[in-house]
């Protein structure tokens, strides 16, 4: 009889005991959904959108991307299921018919490199996310990195044949719902009725990325003439925006659009300071005597040329400019060649450099070649961030290219040292003038979206051009502290300098939940972005 | 009676509500059915523990009791800001009791007590959003307690005994908020160490000033479980791990610990009256001094150097009352109630001891087999009532992060003893 009866009271003691509060926030009516939606929700977009960062997609990235995080606070409201083309690994990078693919690369961490130093590096290991390995079913998150707006209603743009030199199809490939469906087929035959519209960025801020090499398109709409490094003509933004914005409201979805940052102000172009070159470096500061010994002979030339602002100087005591070629100024590469000639000092000079006689003009005509359209930077250019990797490392194929024209390999070395002897490429600085039509492009683009979004009482717009602004200028505070835009440690910017990091992303969506709170009368709380992770360590 | 009893209730409740930190008062199922008060109670080898002067009125030549209960405790977290909602999943917890007390003489008694009066098995689910503060914890400690009394005449007793504590401690948590390697799994530490011992002592006084009237005292002292030594593992740290701020390499890596816990002194005063032949109530009052607890410091042996989490608990009461009635010359009915304050103050309430003031409503009854041996079953209902309250004292980056939101527990503890009286 006591046994039974202890039986019943440890059943009792299991059902009795789960405490409850009064007022749960898993009772369905704790958060409001207002007059949303949220059963349905669809995020289109471009790298943005589907979670990139640290230069890649890799798995956690996904997880944590901004529509993911919105999702997650959604499901407290009525929100459905959400589901991502998720990768394979948290490696990044992907396979093309099982070879790596140079279109995706491995995700960036802060690694001991051999020298005990810790810094951005590539993390170790091979790719394991095949682009032909199709996944089946479709997918909330529609973000397709590299994506540019001219191209998310283009049929066909995940066809395999597609994955050739541009990196977008290679990601929309993988989870394309067929070799002729376009990113917007694929997100409204999900009826939503809710979504994210993020798209604009990749048309002018892949130009900038490759340090202003492509060409402004401006005032030509034929975009199969385009390439990926390109500035879109803002006729043609205007055009495709508001047509596949048309597209995203038809079915009558409430939605966010957002406009774009302003490209220079990410980390990616302006960590690397104007002027690099620090005379305590023992690599550097013993050769300031000599370099400015060379260049005091070119100088005297740009004098008399006419052209003193061109002037090759190091400073002993402080950082100094690198060396860049500018295609903007004036050739004057024979005219350089000519004077060098026909100075009484020149054998003299070529000799000093260990060349033997009978060799001036060689020299001559590679100074001349090689300083024709350089000069040192000044505050108004913008060092891209790969070009830390770069500055003051040896160009071999100078080196070669020296070499061949009888140039001893000490000397040779000598004159390929990256910004110093052997002026930056264009692809490693955006030029004043690069920076004015990347800016007056993306002014164009910003000034579609708003007008668009003011238009219609069913989108919410949300100012990224704002928020990126408050993380340059003094930063968004939080529960441990401030997010700025400081590169690496900054929090807000991953490794890759462009493309935020979790806490950035739990960031966006809190100023997303926030628009849409006020904007639908709903009660959807925030992310607490101290729980999400920054930089990763190796 | 029923009368009285909802007199002193009344008059309670709407006083403060009153126990706490890693405590588990369940020294006894006889004495635990009438609100766990003893202190004056005179009934079975139990006693031994409430106090041990009164193993000198017990009856009998030798008594012998045993008894084990089983904790359903569970917590609920909600944070209604960022919409998470927790539940604890919580080991069963099991206290457990043998004592055994002897009189030699008239005069002079020996017992020697078996308990577990302090643990704590809270389990919050991995990687939670208080996974930096606490994933699990498992504290257990088990009391061996020689004890001698001595009656010095019919109205007094004296009694004590050295306390020997062998306990264990099991400890994990999250570095932090937000680190991980590179597959995301979050960095994370366990504190593990066995067979720590320690000494202490209790003391007490019985006094009968009439033939209905028990009035006592105890003293159990503080006792320092103290860890040197002890297992740290460190899982999921980054291989390159640094100091942002230095650029310095920091070492992770495996290694020990040292510790302190404190287990406080306790004082206990209270009554026990006889009526109506059938009837007895009894009185305790506990204060325990918590205020001894004032940071969880853990020191590592690696470059995780020394953490340490403010507690800051303040003294706690606790108001004990129960009553026994004599149904049978088979049954022995029992209830109580008790009012136990919380040593946690605001501000320092963390989940790994989320413990808040609390009502403890007990009920049992013991079955006489014969004269010699009965059954004794014991039933423990503790109320929490929901509190808002944080843990401000938990830093990020040089600053206070408070961990903040509503907690709900809730404890059933049914239990199951033999006395036997030779």
């Amino acid at each position: 009889m006591k046994n039974i009866k202890y039986i019943a009271i440890m059943a009792l003691g299991l059902v009795a005991c789960e405490p409850e509060l009064d007022n749960s926030v898993e009772d369905a009516e704790f958060y409001s959904s207002g007059n949303a939606d949220f059963s349905r929700f669809v995020s289109v977009g471009n790298s943005l959108t589907a979670g990139f960062t640290d230069g890649t997609v890799y798995r956690l990235g996904q997880q944590n991307s901004f529509p993911n995080i919105l999702a997650g606070q959604f499901a407290k409201a009525g929100g459905g299921i959400f589901t991502q083309p998720l990768v394979n690994d948290n490696v990044g990078g992907l396979l093309l018919n099982g070879t790596v693919s140079d279109l995706a690369r491995n995700r960036v961490v802060l690694a001991e490199s051999e020298f005990g130093i810790v810094g951005p590096a590539s993390i170790e290991g091979v790719p394991t996310t095949e682009i032909s390995n199709r996944l089946t079913g479709s997918f909330n998150n529609m973000g397709v990195p590299s994506v540019k707006s001219y191209e998310v209603a283009e049929s066909g743009f995940g066809a395999l044949s597609n994955v050739n030199t541009f990196t977008a199809p290679a990601y929309y490939s993988r989870f394309a719902s067929s070799d002729t469906a376009s990113i917007l087929d694929d997100a409204m035959a999900q009826n939503p009725t809710f979504f994210t519209f993020w798209i604009g960025s990749n048309d002018v801020l892949l130009y900038a990325l490759d340090g202003g090499a492509g060409v402004d398109q401006l005032g030509n709409s034929d975009t199969s003439s385009y390439e990926e490094e390109d500035i879109t003509d803002p006729t043609v933004f205007t055009e495709k925006y508001t047509a596949a914005l048309a597209t995203m409201t038809a079915g009558g979805a409430k939605g966010i659009v957002c406009n774009l940052p302003s490209v220079t102000d990410i980390p990616y172009f302006t960590t690397v300071p104007y002027a690099p070159l620090d005379p305590t470096n023992p690599d550097f500061g013993p050769q300031i005597p000599t370099l400015n010994g060379i260049f005091g002979q070119l100088n005297q030339v740009y004098a008399f040329l006419g052209v003193p602002e061109r002037s090759i100087v190091f400073s002993q005591t402080a950082p100094s400019a690198v060396v860049i070629r500018d295609e903007t100024l004036v050739d004057l590469s024979a005219q350089i060649s000519a004077v060098l000639m026909a100075s009484p000092t020149f054998p003299a000079f070529v000799q000093s450099l260990g060349l033997p006689p009978g060799t001036e003009s060689i020299a001559a005509n590679l100074l001349g070649a090689t300083y024709g359209q350089t000069r040192q930077t000044n505050a108004n250019d913008m060092l891209v961030l790969p070009s830390s990797g770069v500055i003051g490392t040896v160009n071999n194929a100078s080196v070669a290219g020296l070499m061949s024209q009888n140039i001893p390999q000490a000397l040779a070395i000598q004159f390929s040292i990256e910004g110093v002897t052997y002026p930056l490429e264009d692809k490693w600085v955006l030029l004043p003038m690069e920076q004015t039509l990347v800016a007056n492009a993306q002014a164009s683009y910003n000034a579609t979206i708003s007008a668009l979004a003011a238009a219609d009482d069913n989108i919410v717009f949300i100012d990224m051009q704002a928020f990126l602004n408050q993380l340059n200028n003094g930063g968004i505070g939080y529960d441990a502290g401030v997010v700025t835009s400081t590169y690496a440690s900054g929090g807000g910017f991953s490794l890759d300098g462009t493309h935020p990091t979790a806490r950035g992303y739990a960031l966006i969506a809190n100023i997303m939940i926030d628009e849409i709170n006020s904007s639908f009368n709903a009660t959807i709380p925030k992310v607490n972005p101290g729980y999400y992770p920054t930089v990763y360590i190796d | 009676m029923k009368k009285l009893l909802s007199f002193i209730l009344f008059f309670l409740v709407g006083s403060t509500l009153y126990a706490g930190g890693y405590r588990v008062s369940i020294q006894g199922q006889k004495q635990l059915a009438m609100g766990h008060t003893g202190v004056a109670v005179i009934s079975s080898a139990e006693s031994l523990f409430f106090n041990p002067a009164s193993m000198s009125f017990l009856d009998g030549k030798m008594n012998v009791s045993i008894g084990a209960s089983a904790i359903f405790g569970e917590t609920r977290f909600e944070n209604k800001e960022f919409g998470i909602a927790e539940n604890t999943d919580n080991p069963l917890g099991t206290p457990a009791n043998l004592y055994v007390t002897y009189k030699a003489n008239d005069w002079l008694s020996f017992g020697l007590g078996v308990y577990t009066p302090y643990g704590s098995s809270v389990e919050w689910n991995k990687d939670w959003a208080g996974s930096h503060l606490v994933n699990n914890i498992d504290l257990k400690a088990i009391f061996i307690q020689p004890t001698i009394a001595i009656k010095i005449s019919e109205k007094l007793s004296i009694g004590g005994g050295p306390i020997y504590a062998n306990g264990s401690v099991e400890f994990n948590k999250n570095l932090n908020r937000n680190l991980t390697d590179t597959d995301g799994n979050r960095s994370n530490v366990t504190v593990e160490e066995k067979g720590i011992s320690a000494w202490g002592y209790t003391l007490g006084v019985m006094i009968k000033p009439t033939e209905k009237l028990n009035v006592g005292f105890n003293y159990r002292s503080k006792i320092s479980m103290k860890v040197e030594g002890g297992d740290a593992d460190f899982q999921n740290i980054p291989d390159d791990f640094f100091n942002p701020a230095t650029g310095a390499q920091l070492n992770f890596s495996d290694g020990k610990f040292d510790a302190e816990l404190p287990m406080p002194a306790e004082i206990t005063v209270g009554l026990s009256y006889e009526f109506c032949d059938k009837f007895l109530f009894a009185f305790d009052y506990n204060f325990a001094q918590w205020s001894e607890y004032e940071a969880l410091t853990v020191v590592f042996d690696n470059d995780a150097g020394t953490s340490t989490s403010p507690r800051n608990y303040k003294d706690a009461e606790t108001f004990r009352f129960g009553l026994q009635y004599k149904a049978h010359k088979k049954f022995t009915v029992r209830t109580g109630i008790y009012f136990d304050e919380s040593p946690v103050q605001d501000g320092y309430f963390a989940p790994e001891t989320p413990r808040n003031d609390s009502v403890g409503y007990t009920a049992g009854l013991s079955f006489n087999v014969n004269d010699k041996l009965s059954i004794d079953a014991s039933f423990l209902y503790l109320h929490f009532d929901e509190i808002d309250n944080s843990y401000d004292h938990y830093q990020e980056n040089g600053q206070n992060v408070p961990f903040a939101g509503t907690y709900k527990s809730s404890v059933i503890a049914p239990g199951l003893g033999l006395s036997y009286k030779l």
